[in-house]
């Protein structure tokens, strides 16, 4: 494997999302947290989500972890954020086909910086790493939902 | 020692990774296996697959003599006194954890002390949580120098007639710090407390003998040297065993089977319920007469070589933060600048080399450490000097590569 291999797996964009994330730190006011671990590594992420009528208002998150998790974190709040709870969730679901390296549908919606993630697919390794924010996410919505 | 010639025994070692030559530095996690074990494994299956001490066949006998004769390569291996004193278990993890349901439950309750360190390995850690809470004993922790090591002070202060059970791993795989077991076995025997040695990391790697350094009870894994995975050993003294109720019941443990009670077998046999791991023990065996043969002081002196060629090299590194003490067993754990560890494995993995990235399961170790996860390059006979100048060119490309990241 070459360094253009690398390159897929750590894409411009992604090392501008590790180098300065957007959306890192605390939501003032009503929110809810999930917090997250990958045990086997260590890694470690908090979601932070307002959300009002259905539609996810903010989202914020914290944590350690490699650049594939954080980069990862940061693009998704910024990918959900004042997105229906509906939409955000059928983002995770694309999200991990793009995982397994799957054809995605995107019916639509625009996945923005995620595609950039899409190499992670090919270092199956790190797949857990990129799926961490979303998989938390996807724990709120649905604790939220449940009430 | 040849190296190369040792290598040739190891037919993993001879392919590419990613377009490179394999540069396999992931032997505390679990070492490569020589020709001598895998087809120890292939002529145990092909020619002698059998239950044993079951039936009077031939085939079953001749299963019954390997297996056994594992048990008295392994007992020799480390100076046990008898074979009854050697019991094959699944790996470390079931070794402890047969100590701590067994002996911990019956010894143990409110007011005891068991004692280890905030260096443990999670399986040298959690048995002893959970029979703490279950008999109410307490757990303790024996606090550790700034360079990773035990100073013997803090464990004659630790251990007191209140001490039932210490703990303690005899390298440990993160900092590569060589514990003063015996010392401390010493300490323990002074206040009428066992001592268990988590052995997984030394045993591959240097000569043991467990009647001088006076352990009751010690447990090894047999894959991370050189045999097969789901074979491992827990020696204990015999006096103690004897008293120890069995974990587990069932097929192979028993003597009288009545229908409201039953007897055991006498030792080892009365901890092993169920078809024992055959084929485990038959590999570990020939893993064993592969490691004699070269010489454990062979292997340790090669190992002190790499390691100390490593952290010379490694140190030159800018930003390089190298965890533990000087003198230690043959692995480095590392971090480089603000790289995080699985960035700067997955890099090396594109150039063929194989480290291992995360916790090591040691989480209270991390936390002690202040990090979240380390890197780790870890040796074995099979390595090479050239192979750590490919590990650290392959460091440089890391850094060149995060270079304008950070």
């Amino acid at each position: 494997m070459s360094f253009n291999n690398l390159d897929t797996l750590y894409r411009q964009v992604i090392m501008d999302h590790y180098k300065n994330p957007r959306n890192k730190g605390s939501i003032e006011g009503d929110h809810m947290t999930v917090d997250m671990n990958n045990p086997t590594c260590g890694d470690r992420i908090q979601i932070q989500l307002q959300v009002d009528d259905g539609i996810v208002k903010d989202a914020k998150f914290e944590g350690e972890g490699c650049s594939i998790s954080l980069a990862s974190a940061s693009m998704m709040t910024q990918a959900i954020k004042d997105k229906p709870v509906d939409e955000a969730l059928k983002m995770s679901e694309i999200f991990s086909d793009l995982m397994q390296g799957n054809e995605v549908e995107n019916e639509g919606i625009d996945l923005g910086d995620i595609e950039a993630l899409q190499g992670v697919s090919k270092f199956p390794a790190r797949i857990k790493c990129a799926t961490l924010a979303w998989k938390a996410m996807e724990k709120g919505v649905d604790e939220e939902k449940q009430g | 020692m040849d190296v190369k010639a040792v290598r040739d025994e190891f037919p993993i070692l001879h392919q590419e990774v990613n377009g490179h030559p394999l540069v396999y530095l992931d032997s505390s996690a679990t070492s490569q296996k020589p020709v001598k074990v895998i087809e120890k494994l292939d002529e145990y299956y092909r020619g002698y697959n059998s239950n044993v001490h079951r039936g009077v066949h031939t085939l079953g006998t001749k299963a019954t003599d390997e297996y056994e004769g594992a048990r008295e390569k392994v007992r020799r291996f480390i100076n046990a006194s008898s074979t009854q004193e050697v019991i094959f278990t699944r790996g470390t993890t079931t070794a402890i954890n047969t100590v701590a349901a067994s002996y911990g439950r019956e010894n143990l309750s409110e007011g005891d002390e068991i004692v280890i360190t905030p260096m443990e390995h999670h399986s040298n850690i959690i048995p002893w949580q959970q029979v703490a809470k279950e008999t109410g004993a307490t757990l303790k922790y024996m606090p550790l120098q700034p360079d990773g090591t035990i100073d013997l002070n803090d464990a004659r202060e630790i251990i007191t007639d209140d001490t039932k059970i210490v703990a303690i791993m005899h390298v440990s795989n993160v900092l590569g710090t060589i514990n003063p077991v015996k010392e401390i076995a010493q300490i323990a025997h002074q206040h009428g407390a066992v001592m268990l040695v988590d052995g997984a990391q030394s045993v591959p790697h240097m000569s043991i003998d467990v009647q001088d350094l006076d352990a009751d009870f010690y447990a090894f894994s047999g894959h991370k040297m050189c045999g097969p995975t789901g074979i491992g050993v827990l020696y204990g003294k015999k006096s103690l065993l004897n008293e120890m109720e069995p974990v587990e019941y069932g097929g192979e443990m028993i003597d009288f089977v009545n229908l409201y009670d039953s007897t055991w077998k006498e030792l080892p046999w009365k901890f092993e319920g169920g078809t024992p791991i055959i084929a485990g023990a038959v590999g570990l065996g020939a893993a064993i007469d592969f490691l004699t043969d070269i010489g454990l002081d062979e292997i340790k002196a090669h190992e002190q070589k790499l390691a100390d060629y490593a952290m010379q090299q490694m140190e030159k590194i800018e930003g390089m933060q190298i965890y533990g003490p000087k003198e230690r067993a043959g692995l480095v754990t590392f971090n480089l600048s603000d790289v995080h560890p699985h960035d700067l494995a997955t890099v090396l993995d594109a150039e063929g080399i194989a480290v291992r990235a995360g916790h090591h399961c040691a989480q209270p170790l991390m936390r002690w450490l202040e990090v979240s996860a380390t890197a780790r390059a870890s040796f074995y006979l099979y390595n090479t000097e050239e192979e750590i100048d490919r590990l650290v060119e392959g460091l440089q490309t890391t850094k060149e590569y995060f270079g304008d990241v950070f």
